[in-house]
C-alpha cells in the first residue's frame, strides 16, 4: 500500500517546484495577519474564528490542497516521466495511496500546522478555536488530497479545476446557495470543528454524522477512482 | 530468452488509424524498428511496452497479456523517446531510484551506471544534462534489473557519434547475451548498422520483415526515378530508352525536362553521362525524384 521510494520521489517534486512557493506564502499570510489582527485588536473569540474560518479553512487549505494534490501526479503525467513508475513491478494502486498519503502529509503541515499556531496567536486558544479549526483542517486536507489527487489523475486542467471548485463552489456558491453547502468539504470538515468547540462560535450547515460519511465515502471513492485510472493510464507516443 | 508477440494489433486514436493489422514476433538478438516518423512505430511500442492498450489483437511476453499486468516489469526494461525524467535528481538518485521500485538497491543502481559510463556525472542533476548523458541515464535506469527484454524508442536521437557507437556496442553485446532488444529508428544505416533482423511498419502497416540485406537489396533494386534536364532532351530520350536500364521516359512539357524510369540503378547512372557525352548533349539537371525515405518506405510496402 505504501512504497517509499514513490513516496520520495513525489515529496520531492512537489516541495522542489515554484509552485511551492505558494505552500509558504498562504500560512505565512495568516500568521502575519493573526499577529496584525491581536496587536490591534487584541484577544476576541469571535474574530478568531472567523479569521480562521475565513481564511484559514475557506482559503488557505483548499488552495494547499489543490497545489498538493494535483501536484503530487498531475506533471508526471503530463511530461509524460510517470512512464518510470509505471514501467515497474509496483501495484498502481500502491502507487496512488502512496502520493495520497505525501498528499496528505504535505497539505496537513502547511495549513493544519499554521491553523493552530495562528489560532494560540489570536486568542490563546480561547474556547478551544484553535483546536477545533485545526482538527477542521485536518479533515479537510484529507479529503481535499484525495479529491485534487484523483483530479490530477484524470485531467491536465486539474489546477484550474480545482481552483475553480475551492474558489468558486466552495466560497461563492457555499455563501449564495443552501444546497451546495451540503456538498463542500468545508461544511463536513466544520461539523467536526462545530463538536469541538460548540455551535456559539462555529456553525455547520451539515450534521455530524453526515459529514463523516460524506468525508469518508468522497476519500476512499476518489482514491479508489484514481488507481483504477491509473491502471488503464495511456501514454500515447508523440507521433 | 523471451519472446514478444504481437497478434493481429490495430491501434486507432479517434477517426485515425496508427497501428493497422500488425502482427510480429520479436525474439533474442537486436531488432530494429524501422520506418519513416509517423509511421507508428511509437505506437507499437507503446503497446508492446504495456502502456496503451491495442484496440484490437493482443501483445504477450511469452504468453502473457503486457497490458494492465505490471509483473512483466520484472522482465522488460523500457527507454522512452521522451526527454522528461526527475531532473530535480542526480544521475545516481534517479537510477537508485528505478532500481529501488524494481525491489533492488544501490549496488544494482552503481552497476548499471557503470555499464553505461556515466559514472563521472553521477552526481550532478539531471537538468545539467546533456541529451547523449540523458539517453544514457535512461539506459541505465532501464537496465538496472537486468531485463531480458529491452525496448527503445528512437534512442539514438540527439546522441552525438561517439555516443552512438558507444550505445550500439551495448545493444549489441546485450543481444548477443540472449536479450530481446527492440529499438526504433527512421534512419535505415542505423538500424543496418545494429540490427540483425529489420521488422519496417509504414504508415501503420507492417510493411516488411527479414535479414536487413533482403530489405536493403530491395531498397536499392527499387525503380528509381529522375528528372533529368538538357540540351536536347528529346535525343537523349531516344539514346536511354533503347536500352534496357530505362523502363519509361515521359517528356514533361510543362515543367521541362524529362522523367526517367531506370530499373537497373547502377547500369542507369553510368549509361546516362556516356549517352550524353557521345551525342554531344549537355546534362543541365540531374536529380532523384523520388529519393525521400517515405518513397523509399512506399516502395517496400508495395514489394
Amino acid at each position: 500500500m505504501y512504497d517509499p521510494t514513490v513516496a520520495r520521489l513525489t515529496y520531492r517534486a512537489l516541495l522542489g517546484r515554484r509552485r511551492a512557493a505558494i505552500l509558504f506564502l498562504l500560512p505565512g499570510l495568516l500568521l502575519i495577519i493573526s499577529a496584525a489582527v491581536r496587536a490591534i485588536n487584541g484577544a476576541d473569540d469571535q474574530v478568531a474564528a472567523d479569521l480562521l474560518g475565513g481564511f484559514g479553512l475557506a482559503t488557505m487549505v483548499p488552495l494547499i490542497g489543490v497545489i498538493a494534490g494535483t501536484g503530487a501526479i498531475g506533471p508526471e503525467i503530463d511530461d509524460g516521466s510517470i512512464v518510470y513508475l509505471l514501467s515497474k513491478p509496483v501495484k498502481r494502486s500502491t502507487i496512488i495511496t502512496t502520493k495520497l498519503i505525501v498528499a496528505i502529509g504535505v497539505t496537513m503541515a502547511f495549513s493544519a500546522v499554521p491553523t493552530l499556531i495562528a489560532g494560540f496567536i489570536l486568542n490563546g486558544n480561547g474556547q478551544q478555536v484553535a483546536v477545533a479549526y485545526t482538527v477542521a483542517a485536518l479533515v479537510a486536507s484529507i479529503a481535499y488530497s484525495a479529491l485534487f489527487l484523483l483530479l490530477g489523475t484524470v485531467s491536465r486542467h486539474a489546477v484550474v479545476i480545482g481552483l475553480v471548485y475551492a474558489l468558486v463552489w466552495e466560497a461563492l456558491f457555499g455563501s449564495l446557495i443552501a444546497g451546495a453547502r451540503t456538498l463542500s468539504v468545508q461544511q463536513w470538515a466544520l461539523a467536526l470543528a462545530e463538536k469541538v468547540t460548540g455551535e456559539a462560535l462555529i456553525s455547520s450547515d451539515v450534521a455530524l454524522p453526515t459529514a463523516v460519511v460524506l468525508l469518508v465515502a468522497v476519500t476512499l471513492g476518489a482514491t479508489w477512482f484514481a488507481g483504477r485510472k491509473l491502471r488503464t493510464l495511456t501514454l500515447a507516443g508523440e507521433e | 530468452m523471451s519472446t514478444l508477440t504481437i497478434d493481429h494489433v490495430s491501434r486507432w486514436f479517434g477517426n485515425v488509424v496508427a497501428v493497422n493489422d500488425v502482427t510480429m514476433s520479436i525474439g533474442p538478438g537486436v531488432t530494429g524498428l524501422l520506418g519513416p516518423n509517423g509511421a507508428g512505430k511509437s505506437t507499437l511500442i507503446n503497446m508492446m511496452g504495456g502502456f496503451l492498450d491495442p484496440s484490437t489483437g493482443k501483445v504477450t511476453l511469452d504468453g502473457e497479456p503486457v497490458w494492465r499486468n505490471e509483473s512483466v516489469y520484472r522482465s522488460i526494461g523500457v527507454v522512452p523517446e521522451r526527454e522528461s525524467m526527475y531532473d530535480f535528481l542526480t544521475g545516481r538518485e534517479f537510477v537508485v531510484a528505478n532500481a529501488e521500485l524494481q525491489g533492488l538497491g544501490a549496488a544494482e543502481a552503481q552497476r548499471a551506471l557503470a555499464t553505461v559510463e556515466m559514472e563521472y556525472a553521477q552526481d550532478r542533476k539531471i537538468s545539467t544534462y546533456s541529451k547523449g548523458m540523458r539517453q544514457r541515464v535512461k539506459m541505465a535506469s532501464a537496465l538496472v534489473h537486468e531485463p531480458s527484454v529491452l525496448l527503445l524508442d528512437e534512442p539514438f536521437n540527439g546522441m552525438d557519434p561517439r555516443q552512438r557507437m558507444q550505445l550500439m556496442e551495448l545493444l549489441r553485446r546485450m543481444g548477443a547475451e540472449g536479450r530481446t532488444v527492440l529499438f526504433s529508428s527512421h534512419i535505415l544505416e542505423e538500424v543496418e548498422q545494429l540490427a540483425s533482423h529489420i521488422e519496417v511498419i509504414v504508415a501503420g502497416r507492417h510493411a516488411a520483415s527479414g535479414d536487413f540485406r533482403r530489405i536493403r537489396r530491395l531498397m536499392t533494386d527499387r525503380p528509381h526515378r529522375y528528372l533529368v534536364r538538357s540540351s536536347d532532351d528529346r535525343a537523349l530520350a531516344a539514346a536511354l530508352i533503347a536500352d534496357p536500364s530505362t523502363a519509361g521516359i515521359e517528356v514533361d512539357a510543362t515543367d521541362g525536362g524529362l522523367r526517367i524510369q531506370a530499373v537497373d540503378f547502377g547500369r542507369f547512372t553510368e549509361l546516362l553521362p556516356k549517352v550524353a557525352r557521345e551525342r554531344g548533349i549537355r546534362l543541365l539537371t540531374v536529380s532523384p525524384s523520388d529519393e525521400s525515405l517515405e518513397s523509399v518506405f512506399s516502395y517496400l510496402v508495395a514489394a
